[in-house]
């Protein structure tokens, strides 16, 4: 399994450039947190390792295919129940039959016939997070993966992190929860597109969710 | 790409995801028509054709902003672009499960109101000929819509302007069919332009619309 390597990326966001210079390597096994003030370009740069939008300058490796997007919207049917959801998805990354699994470690069994649409905020997450399992793919980009999840969840979220990571994954975390990860924390607003600061603060605020 | 048909159809039939809207609108609309131009047979009948074909492509219309726009706001459509599906897969998947839920049903209620219009004879085989021949291009067509209005918010009229006007040539041909079957006239021509038009569109638009879409996805 090879490294996730980045090199000399620009990362922009409504053709405002916010990051440039960025380069790093997470080894597998290891994992990487991106910190830095809201509007830095966190949810832009994990679009782009993503593949959703094209970097501006630079490389990304290994490709798309490699690599699952955990966004803070999570892709869930309002009107699905949880079971039909993570059948869809595993399906879709040709799992077949495997949600078992997935449904304990996030402690989703009891809810696996509910709607999705009766789900608390803090299960729906867990739901948007227990799909990552189900992607078969080694790295794994998560965006603010805590937001309203309670201390247990977190825990859970952190050993299913973790599990992931020993089996040779890789993660890229955008958070400001600590995680109990050991793990390197990178800050963005070192690589602070220069030319476009002020521009780029005040369009960025309103641009990143 | 089938599991995302199998999702959109069992999305579309739940409760809230506007299954029989669209035939709905299109009962309405054809019963409205006597109301508007009084129940004369000799009025009503010469102008059947293509009233129920333009209610068939507005009550197509009415649940295009659908397609994309529900998978966009919940996230849904960043993780299909992810997913290993082609994104012209997951274009084509969409337009036929839009044409399973809106299309077909209007195909096969359309003859049954084409009698509220006194549409002679022949004229309701052909019609429910011409709209299955022709709502295939009309679901293709309002995709490409879709995907490219898909960012915009209340993108939904701007649609409509975009969708519409190429509707024209299928409109065209499809009324024509039926009209021509009613008339007891051979409809092969235009059912043979309306066939090129729907097979047309399913070659081109699913490119198309993926690349509308990775525009939007930026």
């Amino acid at each position: 399994m090879s490294a996730l390597e980045v090199r000399d990326l620009a990362v922009s966001r409504g053709g405002v450039p916010l990051l440039e210079g960025l380069s790093f390597r997470v080894a597998p096994g290891d994992a990487l947190i991106l910190t830095g003030h809201n509007g830095i370009g966190k949810t832009s740069l994990l679009r782009t390792l993503a593949g959703l939008q094209p970097p501006q300058a630079g490389r990304v490796a290994p490709g798309p295919d490699r690599i699952a997007f955990g966004a803070h919207s999570d892709g869930m049917k309002a009107t699905l129940s949880v079971a039909e959801n993570l059948e869809f998805w595993a399906g879709l990354h040709g799992l077949r039959g495997g949600i078992e699994g997935v449904l304990e470690e996030f402690d989703l069994a009891p809810l696996r016939d509910r709607a999705a649409q009766h789900l608390s905020a803090g299960q729906r997450r867990r739901l948007g997070l227990a799909r990552m399992g189900l992607t078969g793919r080694p790295v794994w980009l998560l965006d603010e993966p805590t937001v309203s999840l309670d201390a247990a969840s977190v825990g859970r979220f952190a050993r299913a992190v973790e599990r992931h990571l020993a089996g040779g994954g890789m993660a890229v975390l955008a958070t400001h929860v600590d995680l109990g990860l050991a793990a390197p924390r990178l800050d963005l607003s070192t690589f602070r597109a220069a030319p476009e600061v002020a521009r780029g603060d005040v369009f960025a605020e309103g641009a990143v969710e | 790409m089938t599991r995302i048909f199998l999702r959109d159809l069992r999305l579309g039939v739940r409760a809230g995801g506007g299954f029989g809207l669209g035939l709905a609108f299109f009962l309405i609309v054809v019963v409205l028509v006597p109301f508007g131009i009084g129940p004369e047979t000799a009025r009503l009948g010469p102008v059947a054709p293509g009233i129920l074909w333009i209610g068939a492509l507005l009550a197509c219309l009415l649940s295009l902003d659908r397609v994309f726009a529900l998978d966009r706001e919940d996230g849904a459509l960043d993780l299909l672009a992810t997913a290993p599906v082609p994104l012209e897969g997951v274009a084509l998947a969409k337009a036929a499960a839009h044409w399973i839920t809106t299309g077909l049903p209007l195909c096969l209620a359309a003859p049954a109101l084409a009698v509220l219009l006194a549409l002679p004879w022949p004229g309701h085989l052909w019609l429910a000929v011409s709209l299955l021949a022709g709502t295939p291009a009309l679901s293709l067509i309002g995709a490409f819509g879709a995907a490219l209005t898909v960012g915009l918010r209340r993108g939904g009229l701007l649609l409509s302007l975009l969708v519409l006007p190429l509707y024209v040539p299928t409109l065209i041909f499809g009324a024509d069919v039926a009209r021509r079957g009613a008339e007891g006239l051979s409809p092969l021509v235009p059912l043979a332009l309306l066939g090129a038009v729907s097979l047309g569109c399913l070659a081109i638009l699913p490119f198309a619309t993926s690349a509308a879409l990775r525009v939007n996805l930026r």
